[in-house]
């Protein structure tokens, strides 16, 4: 048997050529890869307001992308993804052909060009101090030529060149404790007036010419109250605030010789006011709105500093800003919630009793509520004026409404994904559910015929094209049914606005979302997250006809106490069976390997007080994991203290009226590193669902090494603290990289390695025995990798072929860790030019196939690189017999072969992480990264040695064996007719 | 075809009969001539026939040797073919290597047959089939080293534990960095 596998795998070896490229004909694009683009939640939208007729809006988003989106059909023109550390703090339009982008903290300004998204200019604003960064763009009238854009930003005010980015000047409030607000540009006017408070009490006004930077007046008047902070502009020279106990409403008038103060209590002016206010941006001049806990009111301003309440509404609501839409008119919108229907209602500015529009436009329940509206106007054919808004709603999808309708939605809640598993698609049956994709004989027939001209080169360019289209929307691949080889699965996806999709891996389409109840705002839970995900159920032979389901984890808040939050939903259907807030918080969640009796996985989830609680909470699974409790520990890598510390678990929790699924933990062992020294950055472990086909390797001249095979094994990377910044923050000196794998069952370090002179960060993955990170090396100032390799000496010396013929030997009985097996480490460096987002590493359903490393480079494309260039057997000359087994000869630098970027042309802009999925084809595996983008494709890292290919034609085959039947039939009648003459002669 | 022998079949107009019956001394229509003695020529083809028989068994018997001799050249041949498609597994060196192991195991399972046409009483078959049979086991023999010099044998100790699935762990751990 094992010869044979032998044999194979050096046939395999002699068939594949010596090096493994990996890649696509041109042909092949999009056969089994797709690729979306996505932008995120938007945050601001502004419409291009010149009449060129292209109907395009740009929007920037969470995701710190700045896109420009075709208002016909939501469709990306252009997109420019700044990176996480450079988050947009505004946009406005400027010249009407430039869009302008302030970034980093206020920072950075750029201009892009509007109908392509090329960049214009850059400038870089400096500073003394961090501030709240402002964006204003001079919307003066067409006569006078300004230009100009005012930025707030690291408390200067800067007036910059929209032409070129030259800052004209710049005016510095450093001295001052001033906390700038805002920055009130009146139209029409020179002056600039910079509003603001310093400490909690004094509210401070300069006015500024706005053409040299000029102070003209500074103005500072004390309040007898503190400030919240939330300032709001109502008129030409007035503003509302609001004071720190969030009960009272001052309005500010600013304008006049004397700054004045009038104080307004809320409770005054709505009735059974309880709770503190939050201030909503104004709409318009002369109105303002404030929120109280779930009711928004409209208060009016009246011209002496009046305030009267206009309306009151306890539905959702959200406000538009203002859309000045004629040369006198202005607008705003509101969009109000009722049942599962929205209103959308465009008022006018200064009549506020009328609707000019009134829409209602049933949405979808899975959308949430509408969190956002920005309107725009158009001009309808009879030159009346007509509206449309782009609405933003909870779950970070985009929706254009228009003429009481949807005309287009973007999904760009899976821009940000928050955690990826995958399910099965249901089992075909009769009744179930089956996209009606499948098509007749005739057309099965044709396509064939079509593949078969094809392939003996018969086809016209049409046909080609034909033969192409019929490829790429393969019914095959998005069948909502189970196949042979497990290519086609859900990608079940927890994005962070709470929702949850399911993906389909043949094409990338949407089966179902969920907007998961448990996930969303409520009195209970205020700042829910969903954190991750966790394969439930997953049905085998034990319980084929349940569903499977996923288990979602999440927490109200960011603190590590807060509540926690859990919730179930089906796979197929993308019900929410039941989900409960916790009266625990979540810590860790540890999937055990063991599951009951309706094949739910048993969990365990550690809270903050080190208290484990086990999941699902049966008598049933109690009594499965009482017989295991000796065997179960956890571990916990307290990155900030520099400890890692082992637990035991031990039944019944002290102090606690919980039940019997409560366990109390006990610590074992403790790995402290020393805080002056170390600092943990990065900590790895094996993939759970990895599979290992074989524990020994074999080596040139039949040589065997026991690999060290142990799913209990945590690989810690500790750099400097001083070099823990980034590269070029500490010296060569004062940097090193130390690395460990530690036990987690015993808190054995089996091995510690220095990298001196090596710099974070690092990246590294994990598999079967070896490790591979990623680091900086700054003596050589190349980015560096390096492979470890662990091998179990203790076993080592089953050697002797008759004890293993008769099967004599213990290597197969289970180990404990408490053994203390001798491990023998071996370990190689090497040159790498690419900088590092993610790294990943193939698996494959038995784990034959061999291993590909898949690298997310910094330009957001995914990499594969072959595991047997890290291996640290190479050596400069291998032997013959090194050569034979696969060795490649050493040099520095690993090679980077462009075939072998999986993402071919694409981009998958904002690579977050590279999920790897084993189909059930031994050579294949499946790979999802997601960023922004999302990107999916399957591998084959030793080729498809046991499928036949895509394009093997069928048709062919079976044309050759009828001509050969044929044939035969033909020549054998020939014969016989010609031994008859024989005989006859 | 039934057809064509039929007309074959009657089709036969003479016939010439060949049978010697002379000996028999009812048809002895003609006398013997003068100075023909039957008898003698009986008793000098007897004894012919044994020296013949002698000879034939002498022929038989060395052929059975050249018989039992002709493996080795086949095997110095394989031998030959063997060292000439070295010691790496390709297409070839696999070929070579199996058909050197077929051929003896073919020749052998043949031993009877092989002897057949030397079959005699006189004639001892055994040793020239001992040696047959030997050089056949050397063939094989060789066909085998060869195979373990291509590392097809499963001789050593990587061949038994190369799928030895690895052993299972008693304990668990799990855990890592809080959730954040």
């Amino acid at each position: 048997m094992a010869t044979a596998v032998r044999l194979l795998v050096l046939f395999l070896l002699f068939l594949s050529s010596p090096n493994p490229i990996l890649s696509l004909y041109e042909d092949q694009v999009g056969l089994m890869d797709w690729h979306q683009q996505y932008i995120g939640k938007v945050r601001h939208a502004v419409f291009h307001t010149q009449k060129t007729g292209r109907k395009r809006v740009v929007v920037y988003t969470e995701e710190n992308v700045l896109a420009s989106l075709d208002l016909r059909h939501g469709e990306i023109f252009w997109r420019r993804v700044l990176g996480t550390n450079d988050a947009i703090d505004g946009i406005d339009i400027a010249l009407g052909k430039y869009v302008i982008t302030l970034s980093s903290g206020g920072s950075i300004l750029r201009a892009w060009n509007l109908p392509n998204g090329q960049m214009v200019w850059e400038s870089s604003l400096q500073g003394p101090k961090h501030s709240k960064a402002l964006l204003s763009v001079e919307k003066g009238s067409k006569s006078k030529k300004y230009n100009i854009v005012i930025v707030l930003s690291r408390g200067c005010l800067h007036a910059v060149s929209s032409i070129d980015g030259e800052v004209l000047w710049k005016k510095d409030f450093d001295a001052q404790s001033l906390e700038i607000q805002q920055v009130i540009q009146l139209p029409g006017s020179d002056f600039l007036y910079v509003v603001g408070f310093s400490g909690s009490s004094l509210f401070e006004v300069y006015q500024i010419n706005a053409k040299n930077g000029e102070m003209l007046k500074h103005e500072i008047a004390s309040f007898s109250g503190d400030f919240s902070g939330e300032l709001s502009l109502v008129s030409s020279e007035m503003l509302v605030a609001l004071d720190a106990t969030g009960s009272s409403l001052i309005t500010i008038s600013f304008h006049s010789e004397q700054i004045s103060f009038q104080q307004a209590y809320i409770s005054h002016l709505v009735e059974g006011f309880s709770g503190p206010a939050m201030m909503l941006p104004s709409p318009v001049t002369g109105i303002f709105a404030v929120k109280i806990n779930t009711v928004t009111v409209f208060i009016e301003v009246t011209d002496k500093g009046k305030l009267e309440v206009l309306d009151k509404t306890e539905q959702p609501t959200v406000i538009s800003d203002a859309l000045s839409f004629s040369e006198t008119q202005q607008a705003f919108a509101l969009v109000q919630h009722e049942g599962n229907k929205i209103h959308f209602i465009v008022k006018l500015a200064d009549n506020w009793g009328s609707n000019l529009l009134k829409e209602t436009i049933e949405l979808d329940q899975q959308r949430g509520l509408v969190h956002k509206v920005f309107i725009h106007n158009y001009i309808r054919t009879d030159r009346s004026h007509g509206f449309r808004a782009l609405v933003v709603m909870e779950d970070h999808s985009l929706l254009l409404l228009q003429q009481g309708a949807v005309v287009w939605s973007r999904e760009d809640g899976l821009a940000s994904i928050v955690d990826v598993t995958t399910s099965e698609l249901p089992v075909y049956k009769e009744g179930a559910l089956v996209a009606k994709v499948e098509h007749n004989l005739f057309e099965w027939l044709k396509g064939h015929w079509l593949k078969l001209k094809g392939t003996l080169m018969l086809a016209s360019p049409e046909d080609v094209a034909a033969i192409q289209r019929i490829r790429l929307k393969s019914s095959e691949k998005s069948k909502m049914t189970r196949d042979h080889n497990g290519f086609r699965k859900f990608l079940i996806v927890l994005t962070r606005g709470g929702k949850l999709f399911a993906l389909h891996t043949g094409d990338g389409q949407i089966v179902w979302s969920v907007l998961l109840h448990s996930l969303r705002y409520s009195d209970r839970c205020q700042h829910p997250m969903g954190v991750n995900l966790y394969q439930w159920q997953v049905p085998h032979h034990r319980a084929m006809d349940e569903n499977p389901s996923v288990l979602i984890v999440g927490r109200c808040g960011q603190r590590s106490d807060a509540q926690g939050v859990i919730s179930f939903v089906d796979t197929y259907t993308g019900r929410e069976l039941r989900s409960f807030g916790l009266v625990h918080s979540i810590a860790q969640v540890i999937p055990l390997p063991f599951t009951d009796s309706t094949e739910q996985c048993l969990h365990l989830i550690i809270d903050a007080d080190k208290h484990a609680h086990l999941y699902p909470k049966t008598p049933e699974a109690v009594g499965i994991f009482q017989s295991e409790l000796s065997k179960v520990y956890w571990y916990s890598v307290e990155a900030d203290n520099g400890i890692i510390r082992g637990y035991g678990l031990k039944s019944g929790c002290v102090g606690k009226e919980a039940g019997e699924d409560c366990f109390d933990t006990r610590e074992l062992w403790s790995v402290v590193f020393p805080s002056e020294s170390e600092k943990i950055i990065a900590t790895v472990t094996r993939k759970p669902n990895e599979v290992v086909h074989t524990q020994a390797k074999v080596v040139a001249d039949q040589d065997v090494m026991y690999k060290y095979l142990s799913k209990n094994l945590l690989f810690v990377a500790t750099v400097a603290p001083k070099a823990s910044g980034e590269i070029g923050s500490a010296t060569l000196e004062e940097s090193w990289l130390i690395v460990y794998l530690i036990d987690t069952v015993t808190g054995r370090i089996l091995h510690r390695m220095s990298h001196h002179g090596s710099h974070g960060p690092v990246h590294a993955v994990f598999s079967e025995n070896w490790v591979v990170y990623h680091y900086f090396n700054l003596r050589a100032h190349r980015y560096e990798m390096s492979v470890i390799e662990i091998y179990d000496q203790s076993r080592a010396e089953n050697k002797d072929v008759w004890k293993l013929v008769l099967g004599k030997h213990n290597l197969t009985l289970p180990i404990s860790l408490y053994s203390r097996a001798e491990a023998m480490t071996k370990s190689q460096s090497y040159f790498i030019t690419h900088s590092v987002k993610t790294m990943a590493v193939t698996l494959t359903a038995k784990g034959i196939t061999s291993k590909q490393l898949l690298i997310g480079t910094i330009g957001d494309q995914v990499l594969a690189l072959d595991k047997r260039f890290l291996d640290p057997r190479r050596t400069v000359n291998p032997s013959q017999a090194e050569r034979e087994e696969g060795i490649i000869p050493l040099t520095d630098t690993l090679p980077i072969i462009p075939q072998s970027y999986i993402t071919h042309a694409l981009k998958v802009e904002g690579l977050r992480e590279i999920v790897i999925v084993p189909a059930k084809l031994e050579s294949t595996t499946l790979v999802f990264a997601h960023g922004v983008d999302l990107f999916f494709t399957r591998l084959a890292p030793s080729k498809t040695y046991d499928s036949l290919t895509e394009d093997f034609s069928y048709a062919l085959l079976l044309l050759t064996i009828v001509a050969l039947v044929a044939a035969i039939f033909v020549t054998w009648v020939l014969s016989e007719r010609k031994d008859l003459q024989e005989k006859w002669r | 075809m039934e057809k064509g022998k039929g007309v074959m079949g009657s089709g036969r107009r003479w016939a010439v009969d060949f049978t010697d019956n002379s000996t028999a001394p009812s048809s002895r229509d003609i006398p013997d001539p003068p100075g023909f003695t039957r008898a003698s020529i009986d008793q000098d083809d007897s004894a012919l026939s044994k020296q013949k028989k002698d000879a034939e068994a002498n022929w038989k018997s060395q052929k059975a040797w050249e018989v039992a001799q002709a493996p080795f050249k086949n095997l110095m041949m394989m031998g030959f073919m063997m060292w000439m498609a070295g010691s790496t597994v390709h297409l070839f060196s696999i070929g070579i290597t199996f058909s050197a192991l077929w051929q003896p195991i073919s020749a052998l399972q043949g031993v009877g047959k092989v002897f057949e046409p030397y079959k005699d009483s006189k004639v001892e078959l055994l040793g020239p089939k001992l040696l047959f049979i030997a050089l056949n086991l050397g063939g094989l023999a060789l066909g085998v080293w060869k195979l373990n010099t291509l590392g097809l044998l499963p001789t050593h100790a990587s061949d038994w534990v190369s799928s030895l699935p690895p052993a299972q762990e008693v304990e668990y751990s799990g855990g890592g960095i809080p959730l954040h």
